[in-house]
């Protein structure tokens, strides 16, 4: 990479970004260990992780884009392709599984017209399967953003997905 | 160290107290309540090896799952200049993806202080200047709350510089995750909090020894800590008397499935199965009928109506065949297929593999292929036998650096053995007798 690529990849962070993540460096011995906190901090602002953002982030840290890229790959919670407005995780567990998972899995399907992994064409939904979500009293559960929604029957999620424009 | 006031439900109590403001402790309300007491005593008044002593007499077991005894855990750490130069680390497991577990984030949600001061002691114990809670990603109310009470403790002078006025000095700092179960391994999780993928490491060393950045760290579950601040108050005589079996204190028990009222309490340990399930959860639905639980999360071997007179204790739930685990049981009910539920859970431990070692990671998708096949009909007679010879190999420790393989077979062993002939009948009959159970 050539000086110049560096320096405009660095202007794709903005100062909040870049700031959030030095912030995180701070309490940690070395600049790489705050990889996988720099990655969800940005993608808290860009909904995901870009080639350019992956590139913008490396630099900051010190680190080559491919190692940074072997770490993003690795957790589910850091996304490498474009998300929907609103990710929507449901809860595949074995809690879950007891109480109904599979009938609300085949209402979303239908409703929302995608399977896990997709994003809906009007790009207002993303559906993920995810694992166990630490509510199994209220099971079957399912997160959309970061809001926990419990007790969940097939008949009353278009009510639950109406609060998500 | 003794205090009037001894609680008999040392985590939980000022919960249930709380109930006005949503079950949501302030730090006025933990401190009316004696909190941060017993973290200004130990550090003002105690060595770190009287700590350790008071949690080793007390016998405090890890709540994550392993059962470890928590004081000497601690005791592994090098003290003084043998730890070499460099910080020492206290890392809180807040990593709860273990399927069918809901207890940390009721204790971190509702009483965010009472980790805080169990993270003090415990720090102060092994001299570490830095603290981590570490936490899965999908927890955002949890983390903001511990958050804002760490800010708060430090304003009050209780975590930074020169605690409660002494001269130990910690640091404390969330770190959430980016995802994984396997970083609830606790040196995968070491890894992760370094900021590199979440492999488990090769052991030894061990993490006292080496752990993040290769200085000696302890890692603790969220309850495990949550205990320390009233042990340390009312001390281990009364720790003891807690328990009604043959473990000290009590537990964060939960009970998820189809039962009548599903929920967490705090209960004595040793409270036996059939009170938590009959008593607290309510029996079971009307129409369903128990057919076994998984006694402490996915990755516990089931146990079955034969065994609900058994004590939630450590020692006597392992000599039924099962563990423990955290202590928050799944209920299988009659509507449920073994196969299809195996399957369910062998996808899992498939999926959350992290795949450095071979027999895990092509081990399990191969597992839960052949339950496919079982399920959907294409099982073949010499099935059952073939399963069983590879769960032997898959689950043996020693084929793999950690234990993820070990504990997906444990639920895979267990099924075989209590329902065996629910395998057969899907072999005989070309497909699921059940068709995927009456419940949908």
């Amino acid at each position: 990479m050539s000086e110049v690529v560096n320096v405009q990849l660095i202007s794709a962070l903005s100062k909040a970004e870049t700031a959030a993540i030095e912030a995180e460096i701070a309490h940690l011995p070395n600049r790489e260990s705050a990889a996988i906190s720099a990655l969800r901090i940005v993608q808290e602002r860009r909904g995901w992780i870009s080639d350019e953002s992956l590139h913008a982030i490396a630099h900051l840290l010190g680190m080559s884009a491919h190692a940074l890229d072997s770490i993003a790959t690795f957790y589910n919670l850091i996304y490498r392709r474009p998300v929907g407005r609103h990710v929507l995780m449901l809860c595949d567990s074995v809690s879950c599984y007891v109480m109904g998972y599979a009938g609300i899995r085949e209402a979303l399907i239908e409703k929302l017209g995608i399977h896990e992994g997709e994003t809906t064409a009007d790009g207002r939904f993303t559906y993920l399967p995810n694992v166990c979500l630490g509510a199994c009293d209220r099971a079957p559960v399912l997160m959309i953003d970061e809001d926990l929604i419990g007790n969940v029957a097939p008949e009353g999620l278009d009510e639950v997905l109406a609060r998500y424009e | 160290m003794r205090c009037s006031r001894a609680m008999n439900k040392p985590l939980t109590e000022r919960i249930d107290a709380a109930e006005g403001s949503g079950g949501r402790v302030s730090l006025d309300a933990y401190e009316r309540a004696d909190g941060y007491s017993a973290a200004r005593a130990a550090i003002t008044s105690m060595t770190p090896e009287e700590v350790q002593g008071v949690v080793k007499d007390a016998n405090l077991r890890g709540r994550g799952g392993a059962g470890f005894p928590t004081g000497v855990k601690w005791s592994f750490v090098p003290m003084g200049d043998a730890a070499g130069p460099g910080h020492k680390y206290l890392v809180c497991n807040a990593d709860e993806m273990e399927p069918g577990t809901f207890k940390d984030r009721y204790l971190m949600e509702n009483d965010p202080h009472l980790l805080i001061e169990g993270m003090l002691i415990g720090a102060y114990a092994i001299q570490a200047d830095r603290g981590y809670i570490f936490i899965r990603g999908e927890y955002h109310d949890a983390a903001r709350r511990l958050e804002q009470a760490i800010a708060e403790a430090r304003a009050k002078g209780y975590v930074g510089d020169q605690v409660f006025g002494s001269s130990f000095s910690v640091e404390l700092a969330v770190h959430r995750s980016g995802g994984r179960y396997i970083c609830g391994e606790e040196t995968a999780l070491l890894n992760a909090l370094e900021g590199k993928r979440a492999e488990p490491r090769t052991k030894p060393p061990f993490p006292p020894v080496s752990g993040a950045w290769g200085r000696p760290t302890i890692v603790n579950n969220v309850e495990t800590l949550c205990n320390v601040p009233a042990i340390l108050r009312n001390g281990a005589a009364w720790y003891h008397a807690l328990g009604v079996g043959e473990d000290a204190g009590t537990k964060v028990f939960g009970v998820s499935g189809r039962v009548r009222n599903p929920g967490l309490w705090e209960l004595p340990m040793g409270t036996p199965i059939r009170e938590l399930l009959e008593v607290h959860a309510g029996g079971m639905q009307d129409g369903f009928e128990l057919r076994g639980i998984l006694p402490g999360g996915a990755s516990t071997d089931f146990l079955t109506a034969e065994h609900l007179d058994l004590p939630m204790d450590y020692g006597p739930i392992q000599a039924a065949g099962s563990r423990l685990g955290t202590g928050t049981m799944i209920v299988i009910d009659d509507s449920v297929c073994i196969v299809d539920l195996s399957r369910n859970l062998q996808h899992f431990f498939a999926q959350e593999s992290c795949g450095f070692c071979t027999p895990c990671r092509e081990g399990l998708p191969w597992i839960e292929q052949l339950l496919a096949d079982i399920e959907e009909g294409r099982g073949q007679p010499g099935d059952l036998e073939l399963l069983e010879k590879n769960a032997e190999f898959i689950g043996a420790p020693g084929n793999t650096f950690c234990l993820h393989a070990t504990g997906a077979m444990e639920p895979m062993n267990s099924a075989l053995k209590y329902f065996r002939a629910e395998f057969e009948a899907h072999i005989e009959q070309g497909g699921c007798p059940l068709r995927h159970g009456k419940a949908g």
